[in-house]
């Protein structure tokens, strides 16, 4: 137990640090969101109708610039190889490398979310499923994420890899993501159809997603 | 606690490093190996640590503890210091003390025993490549494992340092430990077993060869 809130900590004090990615995914998160209501113009029916679809493609952008740092600065600095061979399970050493890359990537979006909802005129119920539907949801896509990171973490351009390995996978996630916070704002279908949906998915990854890490990162290293 | 290779063969890219190899240390000594570069010292640290799979041949560790692998019971030095830049120097030291633990000897002893208790504070992204070594090392006194795999270890060490490294070597060995260290250098240890992993390549032999007799290296 002590192994893993080590890494914990470790992962979180390196994102809040110079040159971590906590502070680059909040404003890449900001970038894009603000640049939307440049490109469409100040159509507010239109900006409040694509709006949970924005945050959520920002959101999954936003988790994924980071993600591929994951693994590979470990790989890079011979960090790996003292974690492989250590007496803790590396799959929950992944499980705990993938909750502080949520904490300190995905949690700061989630916070920020009601506040750049306003920019795509997202206030009151709109804004606020949007928001829950993206809390429950980013989990899924770091977990997801966190095997195409552990695939990658040999390469020298993995983020690019990454991506197309991803990417695809998220599809569900965006999918029910998007329509819960759809449905919460104009139906027909009850909000909490997707939304469980959405809920189910994440607990699933939670679980897949370590355990496909851990198998992954075992094969690399050979 | 004795520590064996039976036949083992090295494989890394479809070709054969070493084949063969036999060798076996007890608690208390110390296995040296040496051979040109190439010749498989970090594979078979790698292989004992756990890293690389044994294809062929046997690794065995008696009186170990049973539910552990070799690795798990072992200190891996490579050639990387696994230290993280923007973190400062004590911060590394507790990260993977807190990691591998339990911690037999505090943070601050154990920096002073590297001699970096002074600079405790300072990001390990500006040490020097020996500094980075010393505060690996440390890693090693505040952590207990019967076994060191080093690879290299005193490669950016100055005279200080090394003479540190041996007299951390010799310690642990009065204390029943084992040692397995690659190096080109000797390191002062008397008694070590040595492992010549040259002729133990045949994929190599006519290459040296042909150097070893001073010709020129013609067009390819």
């Amino acid at each position: 137990m002590t192994a893993l809130s080590a890494i914990f900590i470790r992962d979180m004090r390196l994102a809040i640090r110079v040159g971590g990615g906590a502070l680059m995914g909040v404003l890449f998160f900001l970038v894009v969101i603000t640049l939307v209501p440049f490109a469409i113009g100040p159509d507010l029916a239109l900006l409040n109708r694509i709006g949970p679809a924005i945050l959520w493609i920002a959101a999954l952008l936003a988790s994924l610039l980071t993600l591929d740092r994951l693994f590979a600065t470990d790989h890079e600095d011979g960090s790996l190889d003292l974690i492989l061979t250590s007496r803790a399970p590396l799959e929950l050493v992944v499980l705990a490398k993938g909750c502080a890359h949520w904490v300190t990537t995905a949690l700061p979006l989630v916070v920020v979310a009601p506040f750049v909802g306003i920019f795509l005129n997202l206030g009151g119920r709109a804004g606020a499923a949007t928001v829950l539907t993206l809390l429950v949801g980013t989990p899924a896509l770091t977990f997801i994420g966190i095997i195409g990171a552990a695939i990658s973490v040999t390469l020298r351009r993995g983020g690019l890899l990454l991506a197309v390995l991803v990417l695809p996978l998220t599809v569900p996630i965006l999918i029910f993501g998007v329509a819960a916070a759809n449905a919460a704002v104009s139906g027909p279908i009850p909000f909490g159809t997707p939304f469980m949906t959405l809920c189910g998915l994440s607990l699933a990854s939670l679980v897949v997603g370590p355990f496909a890490a851990a198998a992954a990162l075992r094969l690399e290293m050979e | 606690m004795r520590l064996s290779g039976t036949d083992l063969t090295c494989r890394r890219g479809g070709r054969e490093i070493f084949a063969g190899l036999n060798f076996a240390v007890s608690a208390g000594e110390a296995l040296m190996v040496s051979g040109r570069n190439g010749a498989g010292k970090s594979s078979l640290l790698r292989m004992l640590a756990g890293l690389l799979h044994v294809t062929h041949g046997k690794l065995d560790l008696a009186d170990g503890d049973p539910d552990l692998a070799i690795g798990e019971q072992a200190h891996y030095l490579g050639h990387q210091d696994a230290l993280k830049p923007s973190l400062s120097v004590a911060e590394n030291l507790e990260f993977w003390v807190g990691f591998l633990g339990p911690a037999i000897a505090s943070r601050g002893d154990a920096l002073a025993a590297v001699g970096l208790d002074t600079i405790a504070d300072l990001p390990a992204g500006y040490l020097s490549a020996g500094q980075r070594r010393r505060l690996s090392l440390a890693r090693l006194l505040a952590v207990k494992r019967p076994i060191w795999l080093l690879d290299e270890p005193a490669s950016t060490l100055d005279a200080a340092g090394q003479r540190r490294l041996r007299d951390f070597m010799r310690a642990h060995l009065v204390a029943g430990g084992l040692i397995v260290a690659a190096t080109h250098a000797s390191l002062g240890i008397d008694g070590a077993q040595e492992l010549l992993l040259d002729q133990l390549s045949p994929a190599f032999a006519q290459a040296t060869g042909s150097f070893g007799d001073g010709e020129a290296l013609g067009p390819v």
